[in-house]
């Protein structure tokens, strides 16, 4: 299964995925207006699937997790940037948003073919018959996303261990 | 070690990390707003099945929707309201301005501690020697139910700054410089700011850098605690037991650090950031007649009532200029009791600038004073991204206090050094 690359530049704020005027919104419609700023047809033409590809610091600014929720509401398979914000990696982490670091996000163009296998961390892209290896996330990260994200992952711990917060 | 390893080493009941370790540290204090808080917690813990870890290490400040402006922000706070009476939360600050400026102002910014906060601009707290990171709602959820959190140990970058400012020059132009020099793309760093320049500076500048720290993409900001820092405490009434070791807190001199910078302060010009990213920075002279619609003195970083008196003194027997408009939102309703008491809102409001409820207003997004399309706005806010304030395409300069209430009188960015000849400080 590939998907089509929507191709975006450096300091991808949040502010452009998740607009504070729109904060008050239901998360189905404030993904409907997600990187509107910058592209007016992404969120109505991506398809579950697609990927979204950044330069540097993809997801710069405020730590509305909504950022993260919006692209994983409209089905964004994987973010692929040269380096992400800090807060932006670690929400879309917890909410088991896959985002793969790589220098060679540069060389990828809109609408390009990619398909991704996170087992291996290769990503193949079939418009330019190249493929990219990156690579794989901190360990302490893998139980967490195997168990769906940071919550599912806190409530099977906190079972386990009979720990109480 | 750096300051910044030697907290977080304490956190994580370590003698010692360093800098890329992942680690497990304990939290000191958690906080969230109105926006990040409460509404996104509930499910959350609903699904965990527990409550707050600690209820009185967990600080809830309503500063996004104040005041309510229709009813699903008026329900938003009524929420905000009864998470923290139903879970016993004392720390709760309800419309009295802006948690990063209200933590302080209550004393629960201590220097040494590990802070996480729900909102970007956390690091802010870093100007009393703390390590204080920003994370999204689901991260904080499980921060606030078992009291800890992953990290990893970031690098730090360490930022001298030697010599004296001209008169119209603040931290503020500090940070968009740095900006510019040193780009956004510094995540998993931590920024230590040092030298004679800081170590005179009051808490209200240290706190401009350490807010700032967020534009450059750093994890935290950092400045090491010291006399300045103590003064500050005792006179709220959160004296520090320990000074000693909060002085011991200060960086090594054989701290490694990812990258080091000195500047030379006397040689800074007033700085303003082009639309739409806090790193399009270039002295004033590059934008100097940039017709503005609205100047705008809100936010965290840029309403305190320091600030309130850079605007002051440029405003003082001057007007705002005819088919401009100022907008002045108080960081918090301490601000606006000592800019009332002093005489500092007076000179405001007789030069016609509107005064707005406390709270993150329009920098969020959220509140008054946004902007329509195509409109121009000169704001001491801390970023200026496309379609923040507002309209997707209205234009957001950033710059000091100064140089928004020279704007708003010039109609047009001018240079507020010139308005400062002969005003007395």
């Amino acid at each position: 299964m590939s998907g089509r690359a929507f191709v975006f530049g450096d300091n991808i704020d949040t502010d452009v995925m998740a607009p504070g005027y729109l904060m008050k919104l239901p998360p189905e419609e404030l993904a409907s207006h997600c990187l509107s700023a910058i592209d007016p047809d992404f969120a109505r033409t991506v398809q579950p699937g697609d990927f979204v590809v950044g330069g540097q610091s993809f997801g710069i600014g405020s730590s509305r997790e909504q950022a993260a929720v919006s692209l994983k509401l409209l089905g964004v398979k994987a973010v692929i940037a040269r380096s992400f914000a800090r807060i932006f990696w670690r929400n879309a982490i917890n909410l088991g948003l896959v985002c793969i670091t790589l220098d060679e996000a540069r060389h990828i163009a809109a609408d390009d073919r990619l398909s991704l296998d996170l087992q291996v961390g290769t990503l193949f892209n079939h418009t330019q018959d190249t493929r990219y290896s990156f690579a794989p996330l901190p360990g302490h990260l893998t139980g967490m996303i195997a168990d769906g994200g940071l919550i599912p992952h806190l409530k099977k711990r906190l079972a386990a261990k009979g720990e109480h917060a | 070690m750096t300051l910044v390893e030697k907290i977080i080493a304490r956190a994580a009941g370590r003698s010692s990390v360093r800098a890329g370790e992942i680690v497990t540290v304990d939290i000191d204090l958690a906080f969230a707003h109105d926006s990040s808080g409460p509404r996104r917690w509930a499910p959350m813990l609903e699904e965990l099945g527990v409550g707050l870890w600690d209820p009185d290490r967990v600080a809830i400040v309503s500063d996004h929707y104040v005041p309510a402006v229709d009813a699903e922000s008026a329900s938003i706070l009524k929420f905000t309201r009864d998470f923290a009476a139903a879970h016993g939360v004392k720390n709760f600050f309800d419309m009295v301005g802006i948690c990063h400026l209200v933590l302080p102002e209550h004393g629960l910014i201590r220097p040494g501690a590990v802070i996480a906060g729900g909102d970007s601009h956390t690091p802010m707290a870093g100007a009393f020697g703390t390590y204080a990171a920003g994370y999204g709602a689901t991260d904080m959820a499980a921060i606030v139910a078992t009291g800890r959190t992953w990290l990893s140990v970031p690098k730090t970058i360490r930022i001298e700054w030697r010599g004296a400012f001209a008169d119209g020059v603040a931290a503020k132009d500090v940070m968009l410089f740095l900006c510019r020099e040193l780009g956004l793309d510094n995540a998993f760093k931590a920024v230590e700011y040092a030298g004679p320049t800081v170590e005179a500076m009051g808490m209200a500048e240290r706190l401009v850098l350490c807010n700032m720290a967020a534009e450059l993409g750093c994890e935290t900001g950092v400045v090491a605690p010291d006399a300045v820092t103590f003064d500050y405490l005792r006179e709220i009434g959160a004296p520090v037991e320990d000074e000693a070791g909060a002085l011991a807190l200060a960086s090594d001199a054989d701290a490694r650090y990812a990258a080091r910078h000195t500047f030379d302060a006397s040689a800074l010009e007033p700085q303003i950031a082009a639309p739409h990213s806090p790193d399009r920075t270039l002295p004033v002279s590059g934008h100097q007649g940039v017709k503005i619609d609205q100047a705008y003195i809100g936010a965290c970083v840029g309403a305190k009532i320091e600030d309130l008196r850079m605007a002051a003194r440029v405003l003082k027997g001057r007007k705002v200029a005819p088919g401009t408009r100022l907008l002045i939102a108080p960081a918090s309703a301490r601000t606006t009791t000592e800019a009332s008491a002093d005489g500092t809102l007076h000179a405001l409001t007789q030069a016609g600038a509107i005064l707005l409820p406390s709270g993150c207003g329009a920098c969020a997004g959220m509140g008054a004073g946004l902007l329509a399309e195509g409109e121009t706005c000169i704001s001491s806010t801390n970023r200026n991204f496309k379609g923040r304030m507002g309209a997707k395409s209205a234009n957001v300069y950033l710059g000091s206090p100064y140089s928004v209430a020279a704007a708003a009188v010039a109609g047009h960015i001018t240079d507020p050094r010139a308005m400062l000849e002969g005003v007395a400080p």
